[in-house]
């Protein structure tokens, strides 16, 4: 894919309910997931490309929506635990079901989405509608049958993993192994076997003894994509750890430690809170993370602890707000970055409904925009600017006419094909690149 | 939305007293800011509804944050400890030390050194300063982010309630701690809970002193004042039921 190539848009789903709070496609691609803000998730299913519209690749459509996780009230500390779903992480398919794990701040489920499409007719003892039959006007007996239905899917709870955060989940990843998976919270990580609810593994504790000494969090984890005994967490203070699972029981000590020198130029009373690293994600060899801070996205060769390979500026004009996104907690938005399927593109949100691709090989970099307004179906995106001083051109927008509270957190890239979800907000946003 | 960027003179090579006001107005408005950074900060610790649990994250972050600011406060209270007669010398330094983290910390905010007198924007917000700053120039030449009060009485107290707020947890202070505390063994809410203090009650002040440095930001004479206020409010709400 060359990033500047422009998108086609051709579906928007609009969630009239709630904030779109994850988004991620499943290993082939053909569904993707969301969660919200209400507990609830929605799959699209990419529909079977047709031979009579060949200019239509598979459209997404709803495929099954149920109630996840439900608000609760934590008695003991008088507070309420929120229903949203912070992630959403699909399991590989090895039957005709599909797996996903789910996760709101305190407990993580795992749900079996699956297909009926037949049901059996012909019963003796019930009627069609399902009464009662009189047995004395039974006189014959009769072998039921499947018979074709309308499509209907269904999703059941297959394991609730509850009760072994204290603090709030921000991460959920699914081993290479597909036995095991972990749990990330603000200061634990656990290790979970799927077939094992009531208890778990704890591989990372940086609790300190005196919570009057803490300093720092841990704000996402996942692990390697290959290797079942090497996962990666980030941290507030822009730091990525690196553990092998095999040194110890309890990782406390990394294997490696990525941070990069401070710039003392650039420092002031917002640097470490610019530097909290709100993403942390392998990429698809394994090669290589990338992480996202509140300004940028890095890439980091895990050979290379010292500093990252790559950085981009996703939107450096609000280096000089830092000041006032403080004030209304902007600059605490985690933002993710997703990876295309051949790592050689990135993407990332921003604001004002904007978000950002960066061509890995070219250095070229394209900012784009998922609003209804500027989108028609089977409309060419058109690349947007930010004018940061002087003299606005036609298609510019100014900085200070950005829209705070249009942020893209959540995106996702298909696993094979330029084709990417966006969140904005309660919206879904699909786009794909064009079809000659 | 945004703090309109404060343009400065640059002090340099000023010798009249012109130029030491207009220093002093750098240092006070730099002061100015860092305390408003510093009451905002400490709202945003104190203002939650307790519905749900805060973002820890977040938290830590603007501890983190309080704790810089505390930490520069109290270097600079340590700087101007310095012998009497090197206190003559000590203005001007200080400007040019403040004056670099000016940049570093405020700089971008649409600031670059501008050579000379008269920058018409800068007269706006700082010369609401002017009358009070030329005041108090002659008799304090060389305080500034602490007009009134002994600048260690008031570390000193800021201090304390800082660790105060993180001590809480050891301290188990009677009557109403314990009922805050109805879970031994969930310190994240105890935390959380001294973190955020009690009743969070909006404190509309802070925040208002930093959007575009508006005429009703407190003049410094008024600055400790405030801070001493928001100490006591701090306290208020730990020891409170």
């Amino acid at each position: 894919l060359k990033c500047t190539e422009k998108y086609i848009y051709y579906l928007s789903f609009q969630s009239k309910s709630d904030i779109i709070s994850t988004v991620e496609f499943n290993h082939t691609g053909e569904l993707l997931a969301t969660g919200d803000k209400g507990g609830r998730v929605v799959i699209f299913q990419r529909e079977q490309e047709s031979k009579n519209q060949v200019h239509r690749r598979g459209e997404y459509n709803v495929y099954s929506t149920f109630q996840s996780h439900e608000p609760e009230f934590d008695y003991l500390k008088s507070l309420e635990i929120e229903e949203k779903i912070n992630k959403i992480r699909w399991l590989p398919q090895q039957n005709a079901a599909y797996f996903l794990l789910s996760t709101n701040d305190k407990t993580v489920k795992l749900w079996k989405v699956s297909e009926r499409d037949k049901r059996p007719e012909g019963y003796n003892l019930k009627d069609e509608e399902g009464r009662l039959r009189d047995p004395a006007t039974i006189t014959t007996l009769r072998v039921p049958v499947l018979r074709p239905m309308d499509l209907m899917v269904e999703a059941t709870p297959r394991r609730v993993f509850a009760n072994a955060h204290t603090y709030h989940i921000n991460s959920i990843s699914v081993n290479s192994d597909y036995e095991t998976y972990m749990s990330a919270d603000d200061l634990r990580i656990n290790l979970w076997n799927f077939e094992i609810t009531n208890q778990s593994f704890n591989i990372v504790d940086i609790k300190p003894t005196n919570m009057e000494e803490l300093t720092e969090v841990i704000t996402a984890a996942e692990f390697h994509p290959h290797h079942c005994n090497t996962f990666v967490y980030s941290s507030s203070k822009g730091t990525i750890r690196l553990c092998d699972m095999r040194a110890s029981a309890l990782c406390d000590r990394h294997t490696k430690f990525f941070e990069e020198p401070e710039d003392p130029s650039n420092r002031s009373f917002f640097s470490e809170i610019i530097s909290s690293i709100s993403d942390v994600k392998f990429s698809h060899s394994g090669r290589y993370i990338m992480t996202r801070d509140y300004l940028t996205v890095k890439v980091w060769d895990l050979n290379m602890e010292n500093r990252p390979i790559e950085t981009y500026q996703v939107h450096d004009y609000l280096r000089s707000k830092l000041c006032s996104l403080y004030e209304n907690d902007c600059i605490f938005d985690k933002f993710e970055c997703v990876w295309n399927g051949s790592d050689s593109v990135i993407m990332t949100g921003s604001y004002n409904n904007f978000f950002r691709m960066f061509d890995r090989n070219t250095k070229r970099d394209v900012t784009l925009e998922a609003s209804r307004e500027n989108s028609k179906p089977r409309a060419i995106l058109k690349p947007r600017k930010v004018c940061v001083g002087g003299k606005r051109r036609k298609d510019e927008i100014s900085v200070d006419s950005l829209d705070f509270s249009k942020k893209i957190l959540h995106t996702a890239w298909h696993p094979s094909e330029n084709i990417i979800a966006v969140a904005a907000t309660n919206n879904l946003y699909i786009f794909q690149d064009k079809v000659n | 939305m945004f703090a309109r960027g404060l343009k400065r003179k640059c002090v340099g090579h000023e010798e009249d007293v012109e130029g030491a006001l207009a220093g002093l107005k750098t240092v006070s408005s730099y002061s100015l800011q860092r305390q408003s950074l510093l009451d905002m900060s400490l709202v945003k610790l104190q203002l939650c509804h307790m519905l749900v649990e805060p973002n820890l994250c977040r938290s830590v972050l603007i501890a983190n944050t309080v704790r810089q600011i505390q930490e520069e406060m109290t270097q600079d209270g340590t700087w101007r400890a310095v012998a009497p007669q090197a206190a003559e010398r000590a203005p001007l330094d200080r400007l040019v030390s403040t004056e670099i983290l000016c940049r570093a910390a405020w700089g971008q905010e649409g600031a670059h050194p501008a050579p000379g007198l008269g920058d018409g924007h800068t007269q706006g917000p700082v010369s609401d300063l002017c009358p009070v700053t030329s005041a108090q120039a002659p008799r304090h030449p060389q305080s500034s982010a602490w007009e009134m009060d002994g600048p260690r009485e008031n570390r000193g107290s800021f201090h304390k309630s800082l660790d105060q707020i993180f001590e809480t947890l050891e301290t188990k202070n009677p009557s109403c701690m314990e009922e805050l505390f109805s879970d031994v063994d969930s310190p994240y809410y105890d935390l959380d809970t001294v973190l955020t203090g009690m009743m969070g009650g909006a404190r509309s002040g802070p925040c208002e002193g930093l959007e575009g440095l508006a005429p009703a930001t407190p003049a410094p004479s008024s600055s400790c004042k405030s801070d001493l206020g928001e100490l006591d409010h701090v306290v208020e709400i730990l020891v409170e039921t």
